[in-house]
């Protein structure tokens, strides 16, 4: 069986290409009847004590688990069929020659689509300065990339519906265009290592290939292994943990440390988010939970922003390129936004 | 033929490392493998992503891991 696997490498990819939207639909339909399927199960056949909360929690994490992948699979596919169409290469062409203002946002934006991997912070913010695209400009990008993350997104977009999906990408797009901004107008170059101007860098020319529509869905499907394979765990335990606080935490508990009574409730949580580090799936389930128990949604979203944007083991790679003055001012002009926009939610609700 | 790969160490680099070994090692093709880690050799090559692969000079994958079937078809396995 494994020798005929080897040589039809080329049918493998025809069939990934119509799987998915043969898959879509029965997604969004299990999607649909999900709730009542969950009910049905923990009421009707297991026969639940329908005032337990035990019975709450399971059906929490029964309902939320599937609700949370069918999302997360379908959103990520369709983000990386996007992604497949930018590149750092060609967003640097985009953002060369740009004014410092309208750099920002175009660079804010494309650091959404661009696909980026922190590891590769260095040699992108040294392609982007070789190119004379402004510091400020480059920060605006290397802000919005970690920041909005589709994962999130989706999250967001489960589980509290769209209102707080756009608020959280919209807010974070502001932070990003700002903060690269704030930081442009800081005059900052000679925090940059000085080496970093002297690298010549070559005129990188990729042999073009032709992208066909089959490789795109190819790259929908990679982001989806890839994704999905590093984040189920995460997504898995947080609702595990989700369920557990929904069960059995007693209304309100957290409402006197992180309700928007508490002003310091803001500081507090970008204080311990910053240094923190997780991807975006294993937080918000949490957070979710949070919510529900009557901390408030501006600080528990400054608590994520601050948790996903901002990152000890990214300092630590930009430390390499950037003076410790640059990554304080980094840090403290991002996480500034971030309160900024945590007060904004507390006062709105 | 001479084969560099371009990384800093991170997990997809070291990967690509090893996919490129057992490439060559498979078709038998006569390569000399390099993992550059130097930044300022890396940035020689104008490339803003890695993990990159570059064959005889020139760039032929950035910021991906190609398959070991991919890697074979580059390099003329």
């Amino acid at each position: 069986m494994a020798e005929c696997c080897k040589t039809d490498k080329g049918d493998k990819k025809k069939i990934n290409y119509y799987i998915p939207f043969l898959l879509i639909p029965l997604a969004v339909l299990i999607y649909i009847f999900l709730e009542q399927g969950v009910d049905f199960l923990v009421y009707g056949i297991l026969n639940l004590d329908k005032n337990s909360h035990l019975t709450e929690s399971i059906r929490f994490f029964l309902y939320d688990t599937p609700k949370v992948f069918i999302l997360l699979t379908v959103i990520v596919f369709v983000v990386g069929i996007i992604r497949s169409y930018f590149s750092p290469e060609k967003t640097r062409k985009a953002l060369e020659g740009k004014p410092l203002f309208a750099g920002n946002v175009m660079a804010a934006s494309l650091g959404i689509l661009t696909p980026f991997c922190t590891c590769s912070a260095i040699p992108l913010f040294i392609g982007f300065v070789e190119s004379g695209i402004p510091l400020g400009v480059t920060f605006s990008f290397l802000i919005a990339a970690p920041m909005i993350n589709e994962v999130a997104l989706v999250l967001l977009f489960g589980l509290f519906g769209w209102k707080t999906a756009l608020l959280y990408a919209s807010t974070g797009l502001l932070i990003a265009i700002v903060s690269g901004w704030v930081i442009g107008k800081l005059k900052v170059e000679r925090f940059v290592e000085e080496w970093v101007y002297e690298i010549k860098a070559g005129d990188f020319q990729m042999a073009e290939q032709k992208v066909t529509f089959t490789d795109r869905i190819q790259a929908g499907h990679t982001a989806v292994v890839d994704i999905v394979s590093k984040v189920w765990i995460y997504i898995v335990a947080g609702i595990a943990v989700g369920a557990a606080v929904h069960g059995y935490v007693p209304e309100n508990f957290m409402a006197s440390i992180m309700g928007k009574e508490a002003w310091w409730s803001v500081p507090l949580a970008v204080l311990i988010g910053v240094p923190l580090y997780s991807n975006a799936a294993g937080i918000i389930p949490i957070l979710q939970a949070l919510l529900e128990k009557g901390a408030s949604l501006g600080t528990a979203l400054a608590f994520m922003m601050s948790v996903i944007g901002l990152s000890l083991p990214e300092m630590i790679i930009l430390r390499k390129i950037i003076k410790i003055p640059l990554i304080v001012i980094f840090i403290s002009v991002v996480a500034t936004g971030i309160m900024i926009v945590g007060f904004l939610f507390n006062w709105i609700y | 033929m001479k084969i560099a790969i371009l990384g800093m160490g991170c997990a997809t680099c070291n990967k690509l490392e090893d996919t490129v070994r057992l490439a060559v090692k498979e078709t038998g093709v006569d390569a000399q493998i390099d993992h550059v880690k130097d930044i300022k050799q890396i940035m020689a090559y104008g490339v803003m992503t890695t993990p990159a692969l570059v064959i005889d000079g020139k760039v032929v994958a950035a910021g991906k891991l190609p398959s070991l079937a991919d890697i074979k078809k580059m390099i003329g396995g």
